[in-house]
């Protein structure tokens, strides 16, 4: 650096003196990373309350004996195999994902529209597992509100009397609806976003940007919502 | 008054450690093989088990949470990136994610009333 300049023009070199990001990424990206923790916030109260209920319950479905199905393959005897599929899927989905990253910073167009089109497909596998999912469990009695008949769901649970099993049914339907549900509900945004970045990759919008950092935005989403599933995934079908 | 922004040696060396192709790969295994991991605890060491030995639940639950927390490092710190931002944007977002911990030692401590008052 020249030791010529004036005073004022050295501190305005340090990070905070203002001018420029102190975190030195895009205003966008900052943003999403933003409204990501904010979306943390929304998911861990929804976590923590269902593991609040848990805890003070006398008696909880367990789930080995719950997600003991691959629908229409295996309907019992197969506990957690068909999430494990689900969870594979999702990672992988996660890493055509940064793959799709690592194209964009080479400015390679069309390995950025293939792992785009790979992360999309990814996704909805992982919804349409999800929807399978959904109607094994609806199928057996359980939905927002209604749970089994206490001869079929006593079958769910390795304890507790009759009264706590309805009671308890009952908060473990609803709290697995809502919250894979709204997970699900983040997917399904998650493919719509993609699908349209990808239209944009395609037509080249980013290629006259000269960057593909929308690519890295939406990268971030798919993430969290990876994320998210990780944590769904050990509190709902490991604990 | 230059508006540039001025870039340090040690912001160039930053930009330079990013994700590769084998890194992301090597991320990948990570998380195969601690999912494989809780897959192995979920339906062998807790339900069957090891010659008359089993993993009790309350052995097992802290282990997923652990996992599951190494694997949110992974999933953050490399997929996400976040391990190669700036100090201070990591900091904007784990330091805010700590108040989490608060709800949740609020919550079960409030739980653990509730099961008094359900009986």
């Amino acid at each position: 650096m020249s030791t010529t300049v004036s005073q004022i023009d050295e501190v305005k070199t340090t990070p905070w003196a203002g001018g420029r990001s102190p975190f030195s990424v895009e205003y966008g990206k900052l943003m999403m990373w933003f409204f990501l923790l904010s979306d943390a916030f929304t998911f861990s109260t929804l976590l923590i309350s269902y593991g609040a209920l848990r805890f003070s319950s006398s008696a909880w479905p367990a789930p080995d004996l719950v997600f003991q199905s691959v629908p229409g393959m295996i309907e019992h005897g197969a506990p957690l195999v068909f999430v494990g599929m689900m969870t594979f899927i999702l990672i992988m989905s996660s890493v055509t994902m940064v793959l799709a990253v690592e194209a964009g910073h080479r400015n390679a167009k069309k390995e950025v529209v293939w792992w785009m089109i790979g992360t999309i497909i990814g996704g909805l596998m992982f919804l349409g597992c999800q929807a399978l999912e959904w109607n094994h469990l609806h199928s057996e009695g359980f939905w927002w509100g209604s749970i089994p008949d206490h001869t079929e769901l006593a079958t769910l649970y390795r304890s507790g009397t009759a009264a706590a099993q309805a009671t308890y049914g009952h908060q473990f339907a609803n709290l697995f609806f809502t919250i894979t549900g709204f997970h699900g509900f983040h997917v399904f945004s998650g493919v719509i976003i993609n699908i349209i970045i990808t239209i944009n990759v395609l037509v080249g919008t980013y290629e006259k940007r000269g960057s593909y950092l929308m690519v890295e935005k939406v990268g971030l989403y798919w993430h969290f919502v990876d994320l998210v599933w990780v944590f769904v995934f050990t509190f709902f079908y490991l604990v | 008054m230059s508006s540039e922004p001025i870039h340090t040696d040690m912001e160039h060396a930053e930009e330079h450690d990013t994700m590769t192709k084998k890194r992301i790969w090597n991320v990948f295994y990570i998380l195969l093989a601690i999912t494989t991991v809780e897959f192995i605890i979920a339906l062998y060491l807790v339900p069957i088990g090891i010659g008359g030995w089993h993993m009790l639940y309350s052995t097992a639950n802290p282990i997923y949470i652990v996992l599951t927390l190494a694997k949110a490092f992974f999933i953050v710190g490399y997929f996400m990136h976040l391990k190669f931002e700036k100090t201070s944007l990591v900091f904007a977002i784990i330091v805010p994610v700590l108040f989490i911990i608060g709800l949740i030692l609020v919550l079960t401590n409030e739980s653990h009333h509730w099961i008094d008052l359900r009986m």
